[in-house]
């Protein structure tokens, strides 16, 4: 009888040679977890331009071309049904007592609400513009709420804090605003 | 009157502490085009964009709030004609790859497109190794 | 007691699955060959045990036993029974000892019938069983305790994901585990074979009843996981090429290139080196599935608790198993020969093709799912869904269901296409009038078109085996090969039209107004709140007519709100046609026209609140789960010819042996 064909050496060893190719890269998953945030891709590029109707009664809105007037400015992006944002109150209580300029962007709110929460957990902000359509969160590439904009004074966006400002990164906060001062 | 007053009881009793997130106020997160053809580009579109704050659905298969204000942004800029190509890209530049279902062929994704093509070239080398051997008795 | 006493019997069994390894091993060599003899009824009483210790976990769900970690964290006293005992398994740790569980009895099944093959192959094929299962059970015991107790003793429980609280999706997990686990019969099996170099016909045989009972339940869990997913997540879409649904269909996939080797093996004595591997292959594919879901490295709508110390545990086991497995298929392979061979053009032939299709599927929904993860590493953030994953797998996907529909007609060994051609005109006929009818109709995407033109051929070429034969007379696994091929054709059908011929209307209606989707007129009633045991919920009373003078039938979409824990769900309307489903989803109330919510009273041009209606017309879609259950009803019928052949064969064996016996020879 004529020799049988055999499967290929090197298909014999392909399957195992995979699969370790697969535990190396579990590995990789499992020992260096990549970061859960979805980061913008505007950090280090013009803020986009909008003009956002005001939030609360008797206070400005907020208008993109104020972001640009020469002082660096910390814009946070939140709301009042956000649970982490009253973790970050005095924090950003603490940096408008520093003098920061801090602007407000409320997603998804109404104004009874945004004026409960204020209320609350005091208020930091010199503006607060209303995005109840959600479309300037998303024209600035945030995905959720809170996050914080360093923005300078050309209007440049130079540092995206991703989560509740908490003591801790107050300092980091500062040196991205000097940074921005450059 | 009774019913309304039911079903306010009803929302009161379950409607937590806090106050709730608002679906978005954009216009077309649950309202279609009138025209068919844009709609049917603009759901198209809409079913391979992710959704930010799900766990793995397209911004067509989600109730989340974000969601809603995806859809309405990409229903209002298809009705403006923009193509839906632009607008995906427009996303990506904000997000980053990771909001389109439909990976695009970049220096980061290469691979993905690479392993049809050599599991094909695997596929062709197996079977030809096993059918080009003549049989013992001539066919 | 009863948490003690399942521990404790878990504890033993686990004991016992170390015994049967190493009575199994040592039984094998020369000098401990009379331990042999213990393997078989030590893996029977294992199977026992683990079967105790779940019976001892559903006790103290159904009787709400909040003493347990796993039932304070999962359950409620208010659940009704019947998801009470669901939520044994609807947990990590339930679901963990539903997987030994399964992998024991299994076990304990095969050592108490299978004859077939010689005995040291049964030993190692049991000591395999048991070396896999012995690590399962460490994963137990030690990371994943299930009867872990819970001082002091909480009020209540956290009660269950309210999702999960509905008896379709109550019942998928142990379908789709018996599928999973039951593949580790022929993992075992194809390593006692390479371990004794027994890889011929008689092991084939053996294994095949298992490969096809554990296809059938995959078969069948992952209809109805997809079934489920359809008419609960409220936006009428039935697969989402989500991770973990990924984790089901990748074994399924290596099941059904298995199961169609294992019977070219059994038959014509052809493909071994296939058949090994892909016994290795399927249940590697079970473990992987299970590693992705509970370690968390992947984003999916069904995680589980997330934890990489579990993750490392499961892998570790991974790396044992299935490295261990592919080592030595790598070493005992190459002396294993390919057995009989055979002609391209032949119905092996067909099966080699289409065994190669299903595993380049396998390869790319296997690194399409794990992709994501290769881009982390890099640092960068990738998504792959159906945008991917449909056009690549068709690209394989449609040449195997042309052979698919060609193979079965194919003799053994060696054919020529013109003996079948004849055959082939009405098929290829068929598929050229829905060309027509297609391009007829218009504006049909590329895949759906392919699909529709390719489910019309199939399903009658699937029927043409029987063509020509006494149909009482015909053997009940040729009845299955058709049913199975038939419903694949069936569930194509269904995909494909879903696909291309769906009417999706989204509206905020008044009660009183009438709107229409695609044939069918929907009058919105009335809106009402409704009661259930532990919800409460909106319902819309809808009243339906199909055409300009059907009947009027009614529909209830309700929004319900669960408060332990607080969700909301919708429950669709679904109404089922010959031709198609209306499904129906209640929305929110919509803001009033001019804008401010209807809390701020009634407006004068706008009486009344609008409410978000969801309505699909979805043409043929009960056909893809349809087609599930006829693929499953095929290896059904396939499974029961097997086995009753077997059963014939010993009953007349044995009286063959009494008559020998009697005449005295």
């Amino acid at each position: 009888m004529t020799d049988t064909p055999k499967a290929p050496r090197w298909a014999l060893w392909l399957p195992l040679a995979l699969f370790l190719g697969f535990v190396v890269l579990v590995m990789i998953g499992l020992y260096h977890p990549a970061d859960r945030n979805i980061s913008s891709g505007l950090v280090g590029k013009a803020m986009p331009q909008f003009d956002l109707p005001p939030a609360l009664p008797g206070r400005p809105g907020l208008d993109s071309k104020i972001l640009a007037n020469g002082k660096p400015h910390l814009v946070n992006v939140f709301a009042s049904w956000c649970i982490p944002c009253r973790v970050e109150a005095p924090q950003l209580g603490e940096l408008a007592k520093a003098g920061i300029p801090i602007e407000g962007i409320s997603v998804r709110d109404t104004t009874e609400n945004l004026q409960g929460f204020l209320e609350q957990n005091g208020d930091p902000f010199q503006r607060v513009g209303a995005d109840d359509d959600g479309k300037v969160q998303l024209a600035l590439g945030s995905s959720g709420v809170p996050e914080t904009y360093v923005v300078d004074g050309k209007g440049t966006i130079v540092y995206q804090h991703i989560g509740e400002i908490r003591p801790e990164h107050l300092g980091l906060i500062l040196e991205k605003l000097n940074e921005a001062k450059q | 009157m009774k019913r309304v007053a039911f079903i306010a009881l009803a929302l009161v009793l379950v409607s937590p502490a806090a106050a709730q997130e608002e679906q978005s106020t954009a216009p077309y997160a649950y309202r279609q085009l009138d025209d068919a053809a844009k709609e049917t580009k603009a759901q198209r579109l809409m079913e391979s964009l992710r959704c930010l704050q799900c766990q793995g659905q397209s911004i067509a298969d989600s109730d989340a709030p974000i969601a809603g204000s995806m859809r309405s942004l990409v229903r209002e800029r298809i009705a403006a004609g923009e193509d839906p190509e632009a607008i995906r890209a427009w996303l990506i530049e904000r997000y980053g790859d990771y909001v389109s279902y439909a990976p695009q062929f970049t220096t980061l994704t290469w691979p993905l497109f690479a392993v049809p093509a050599v599991l094909l070239l695997i596929a062709f080398l197996l079977l030809r190794r096993r059918f080009t051997r003549k049989p013992e008795d001539g066919q | 007691m009863i948490a003690e006493l399942g521990l404790a019997a878990l504890w033993l069994a686990a004991a016992l699955a170390g015994l049967q390894l190493v009575a199994g091993s040592l039984g094998l060599t020369v000098r401990g060959a009379v331990l042999g003899g213990a393997v078989r009824p030590v893996a029977m009483v294992q199977g026992l045990l683990a079967l105790l210790a779940f019976a001892c976990l559903i006790y103290v769900f159904s009787v709400t036993d909040l003493s347990v970690k796993l039932v304070a964290l999962n359950s409620h006293s208010m659940k009704p029974l019947i998801f009470k005992i669901a939520g044994t398994w609807g947990n990590h740790e339930g679901s963990m000892l539903l997987w030994v569980t399964v992998m024991g009895m299994a076990g304990g099944v095969v050592a108490l019938v299978e004859r077939r093959l010689p005995e040291r192959t049964m030993l190692a094929t049991l000591a395999g069983q048991a070396f896999v299962s012995l690590g399962f059970y460490a994963f137990l015991l030690l990371a994943s305790n299930p009867f872990e107790r819970l001082s002091p003793v909480p009020a209540e429980g956290n009660g269950l994901n309210p999702l999960l609280q509905d008896l379709g999706l109550a019942f998928h997990p142990p379908t789709l585990y018996l599928g999973y686990v039951g593949l580790s019969i022929a993992f075992s099996f194809a390593i006692g074979a390479l371990v004794t170099r027994e890889v011929g016909p008689a092991f084939a045989r053996a294994m095949r009843p298992w490969v096809l009972g554990a296809w059938i339940f995959l078969t069948v869990g992952i209809s109805a996981g997809s079934y489920w997913a359809y008419y609960e997540l409220g936006w009428g879409g039935w697969w989402f090429w989500d991770p973990v649904e990924n984790a089901s269909l990748m074994p399924w996939l290596a099941a059904t290139a298995l199961l169609h080797s294992c019977s070219v093996l059994a038959s014509r004595n052809a493909l071994r080196a296939w058949t090994v591997m892909l016994g290795v292959v399927a249940f590697s594919m079970s473990m992987i599935g299970t590693f992705l879901v509970r370690s968390g490295i992947l984003t999916s709508v069904h995680a589980f608790a997330v934890d990489p110390q579990r993750g490392t545990f499961i892998l570790a086991l991974l790396a044992i198993y299935i490295g261990g497995a592919l080592t030595l298929f790598g070493l005992r392979a190459s002396t294993v020969t390919e057995g009989e061979r055979f002609a391209i053009v032949s119905r092996e032939g067909a099966l080699v093709f289409n065994n190669v299709m299903l595993s380049a599927i396998l390869g790319i929904v296997l690194f399409g799912t794990l992709y994501p993860l290769v881009a982390e590493s890099m640092g960068a953030k990738v998504s792959v869904g159906p945008p991917y994953f449909n056009p690549m797998s068709a690209l394989f996907a449609v040449p195997m269901l042309v052979v698919l529909a060609v193979g079965p007609l194919l003799r053994w060994r060696r054919d020529r296409f013109a003996r079948i051609g004849r055959g082939l005109v009405i098929p290829a006929m068929l598929v050229a009038a829905a060309i027509i009818a297609l391009l007829a109709i218009g504006g049909v995407a590329l895949l759906p078109f392919l699909g529709l033109a390719l489910a019309v051929g199939l399903g009658w070429a699937s029927l043409l085996p029987l063509k020509g034969r006494n149909l009482r007379r015909t053997p009940l696994p040729i009845w299955g090969m058709v049913t199975a091929h038939f419903g694949i054709a069936v569930a194509l059908f269904g995909m494909s039209s879903e696909s291309a011929f769906s009417v999706e209307k989204l509206v905020a209606v008044k009660v009183g107004e009438i709107t229409e989707v695609g044939p069918w007129g929907v009058k919105l009633d009335a809106v009402e709140p409704v009661a259930g045991p532990n919800w409460t919920a909106l319902e819309a009373r809808l009243l339906v007519r199909y055409g300009a003078d059907g009947t009027v039938t009614r529909m209830l979409p309700q929004s319900r709100s669960f408060w332990a824990p607080p969700q909301q769900t919708s429950e669709s309307a679904l109404l089922t046609r010959w031709n198609g489903q209306l499904y129906a989803v209640l929305g929110g109330e919509a803001p009033a026209a001019n804008g401010k919510d209807a809390a701020s009273g009634p407006v004068s041009d706008d009486d009344g609140a609008r409410w978000q209606l969801r309505l699909w017309w979805k043409p043929f879609v009960p056909l893809i789960w349809l087609g599930g259950m006829l693929i499953a009803l095929g290896g059904a019928l396939a499974l029961a010819g097997h086995v009753l052949a077997d059963l014939k064969r010993i009953v007349a064996r044995g009286k063959i042996a009494y008559r020998r016996e009697r005449q005295g020879r």
